[in-house]
């Protein structure tokens, strides 16, 4: 990674931090609705492994806290954003929400709100690549709760047992909701969990986006390689509550400031400006041009953008116009 | 009587029922330390402790699993699921398991689990967190659906289905667990099975559950007050068993009747509900029976989509407007 990708990388994430915090802005502002679950803290995470990937060509998969990966892969933030606006313009024309962002045609197959739901529709995904002999390979971005589902096990069993190529990232925030890991948990250390499975794994310091993407590195060549599949468990935070809902009341104030401390985007600027690749003015310009682009353009965009019409409720309920379905192709015997 | 919140109902009951009984435990998501995600079980953690009050993980086939299993042994699990668009991941061990163990042993085991979880569709929470399941849980052999609207029905069911000595799903409504109603100040059991009128009348019959019986009232007020129709509402708080001898009680008198629903129309409690009528009281109507019920889609995330899946009072004005040719 030299100076050039690591300032792309310095400005995407910002650009993701500042694209959450105006989420949370417009939420509060009743633009947005339902449940919203922001990824500040957690950026070195998504971009590190997707920069090690090939995100727009591999196919990737997540929960609800999913905009920026959706964005990493190549959304539109604008879609994004109108989506959450809940507007026709929007990723899931305004039908799917905060939770449910999808953008195909980029190969980010969809955020799901049923927590361990993504597991084995990645390992499903991964089965199909290796069936169509493609060189993609499937990536699973999941909380550490999440590893309590069933789905967690039945699909790393399969994955290994049919050498799937599918890249399972842990996202280790320490919480699922209010309850912390080692009360739910009886192992802590997610990367230990898939040895049942013979999976090989690592556990990296998920702040630090030079490691995040070294570990990744290596992660996705195993996969891409033909060897199955890989877990890579990320040490994070995430800053605010669960969701809009959740006030952070069990988390300890010293817990927080000592997590605030090792911030991915602020360990990297730093690191930039000790190089010489950075100086703090640059940051500054940066930082205020992202301000600039997100409200003069994407939400400008979702403002304006018109709602659904309810004449098309029904629309994308089923396929249109399905031969299959009307009778039009019949065959059998005359 | 006081007035309390639906949620402080259903406090109330875990409270006392747990007093009552050393063998009854509470256990879901987030319910122990964190109080729960309406509150249910507020404050139980710290008087009750971490043995009776149970965090779990986010695993919920198999901690409703283990809640079946430990009341083979005599323990009187309350599983709360978070909601209701996560019980299908229960179904298993509850439809397998629990519905099925009493049978399938001639009687020799039982499962008296109970199931909370709420339901129905709140505000813009998209088409995985917008379930009405009512429909799957009421067809299963064995297994009680009872379904509260106001906060004295949802003490007096949790703690009736706490003592009961079959399993029971106790379907709630995410948005009304901060309505006030009366309830008892003394203990009350509400018997498990069987309807309430909430409000009579001569001209037709709105049946309502859970929250629809708070848009069927709303319509039959405006009906009164505006078309001079006088609605009955029958309260369809049990939905497996639906209560037979009440819904034919109760079209014997009016003749005509709607059903309203928030779940979509295919095999729900609208069809349910129109063939028992058909099979108790068929001779008896003056009108074709009308479903009112949500559209056919997966929840929308848009809000003007989502208000026009789900009917409201309007919707059943309308629906009797139509049948009196008014
Ligand atoms: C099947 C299911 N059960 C419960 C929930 C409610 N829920 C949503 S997120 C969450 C916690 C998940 O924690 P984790 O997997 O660590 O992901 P994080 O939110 O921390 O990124 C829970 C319990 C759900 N959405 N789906
Ligand atoms: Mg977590």
């Amino acid at each position: 990674m030299n100076a050039a990708d690591k300032k792309r990388l310095l400005r995407e994430m910002l650009f993701a931090r500042r694209f959450e915090e105006r989420c949370y802005e417009a939420y509060v502002e009743r633009k947005i609705g339902g449940f919203l679950h922001l990824y500040p803290g957690e950026e070195a995470c998504a971009f590190g492994v997707l920069e090690a990937a090939r995100p727009g060509h591999d196919y990737v998969i997540t929960g609800y806290r999913d905009h920026v990966h959706a964005i990493k892969c190549g959304a539109d933030p604008k879609e994004v954003m109108a989506e959450l606006f809940a507007k026709e313009t929007g990723s899931s024309k305004g039908r799917g929400g905060s939770m449910h962002i999808f953008d195909v045609k980029h190969h980010f197959m969809g955020g799901y709100a049923l927590v361990g739901g993504p597991f084995p529709l990645a390992a499903g995904m991964a089965k199909a690549i290796q069936l169509k002999g493609g060189d993609e390979i499937a990536i699973c971005f999941l909380g550490d709760a999440a590893n309590n589902q069933g789905t967690f096990h039945e699909s790393l069993n399969m994955a290994a047992l049919w050498k799937l190529p599918v890249l399972y990232v842990c996202e280790n925030n320490l919480y699922g909701i209010g309850t912390r890991i080692d009360r739910s948990t009886a192992v802590v250390e997610q990367y230990k969990r898939v040895a049942a499975y013979n999976i090989p794994s690592a556990q990296e310091d998920g702040q630090d986006i030079e490691k995040v993407f070294k570990a990744a590195q290596k992660a996705v060549k195993h996969v891409r390689s033909g060897k199955g599949p890989y877990f890579l468990e990320l040490m994070t935070y995430r800053y605010r509550g669960h969701s809009m809902s959740d006030s952070n009341a069990y988390r300890g104030k010293d817990e927080e400031r000592m997590w605030s401390k090792r911030d991915p985007i602020i360990m990297l600027r730093d690191r930039l400006i000790e190089s010489g690749d950075l100086t703090k003015a640059a940051y500054k310009t940066m930082d205020t041009e992202i301000l600039d682009q997100i409200e003069n353009d994407i939400i400008a965009f979702a403002e304006s953008s018109p709602e659904p019409r309810v004449e098309e409720l029904h629309k994308y309920v089923f396929a249109e116009n399905d031969p299959w379905v009307k009778g039009a192709a019949r065959g059998g015997d005359k | 009587m006081a007035q309390i919140m639906f949620w402080e109902a259903v406090r109330r009951a875990h409270d006392e029922e747990m007093a009552n009984d050393p063998m009854v435990i509470c256990m879901g998501e987030d319910i122990g330390v964190a109080g729960g995600t309406y509150k249910a079980t507020n404050g139980l953690y710290a008087k009750y402790g971490a043995e009776r009050v149970i965090d779990t993980p986010i695993s919920e086939n198999g901690f409703t699993g283990l809640a079946v299993g430990a009341s083979f042994l005599g323990v009187r699990p309350i599983v709360e699921i978070m909601s209701v668009n996560f019980a299908w991941l229960a179904l298993d061990q509850l439809f397998n398991s629990a519905a099925k163990v009493r049978y399938m042993s001639g009687g020799q085991l039982t499962a008296p689990v109970v199931v909370r979880s709420p339901g129905g569709t709140a505000h813009m929470l998209g088409a995985q967190h917008s379930a009405r399941m009512e429909k799957v849980f009421m067809g299963i052999a064995g297994l009680r659906v009872v379904t509260p609207s106001n906060p004295r029905q949802a003490y007096g069911l949790l703690k009736s289905a706490v003592r009961c000595n079959d399993p029971v799903f106790i379907n709630e409504h995410e948005l009304m667990y901060n309505m006030k109603g009366e309830v008892p100040d003394n203990e009350y059991f509400m018997p498990l099975e069987g309807s309430e009128v909430a409000r009579e009348g001569r001209d037709v019959t709105l049946f309502g559950y859970n929250i629809s019986v708070h848009w069927c009232m709303a319509a039959a007020d405006i009906l009164s007050k505006q078309f001079g129709i006088e609605a009955e509402v029958i309260d369809l708080y049990s939905l497996a068993p639906l209560d037979r001898a009440g819904i034919r009680k109760s079209v014997s008198k009016t003749h005509r009747a709607i059903i309203v629903e928030e779940a979509e129309a295919p095999v729900g409690v609208g069809s349910e509900v129109m063939a028992i009528i058909n099979e108790e009281c068929f001779f008896e109507l003056d009108a074709a029976p009308v479903r009112v019920s949500a559209e056919n889609v997966p929840i929308p995330y848009n809000h003007t989509l989502e208000k026009a899946v789900i009917p409201d009072a309007n919707d059943v004005v309308a629906a009797v407007r139509k049948m009196f040719g008014k």
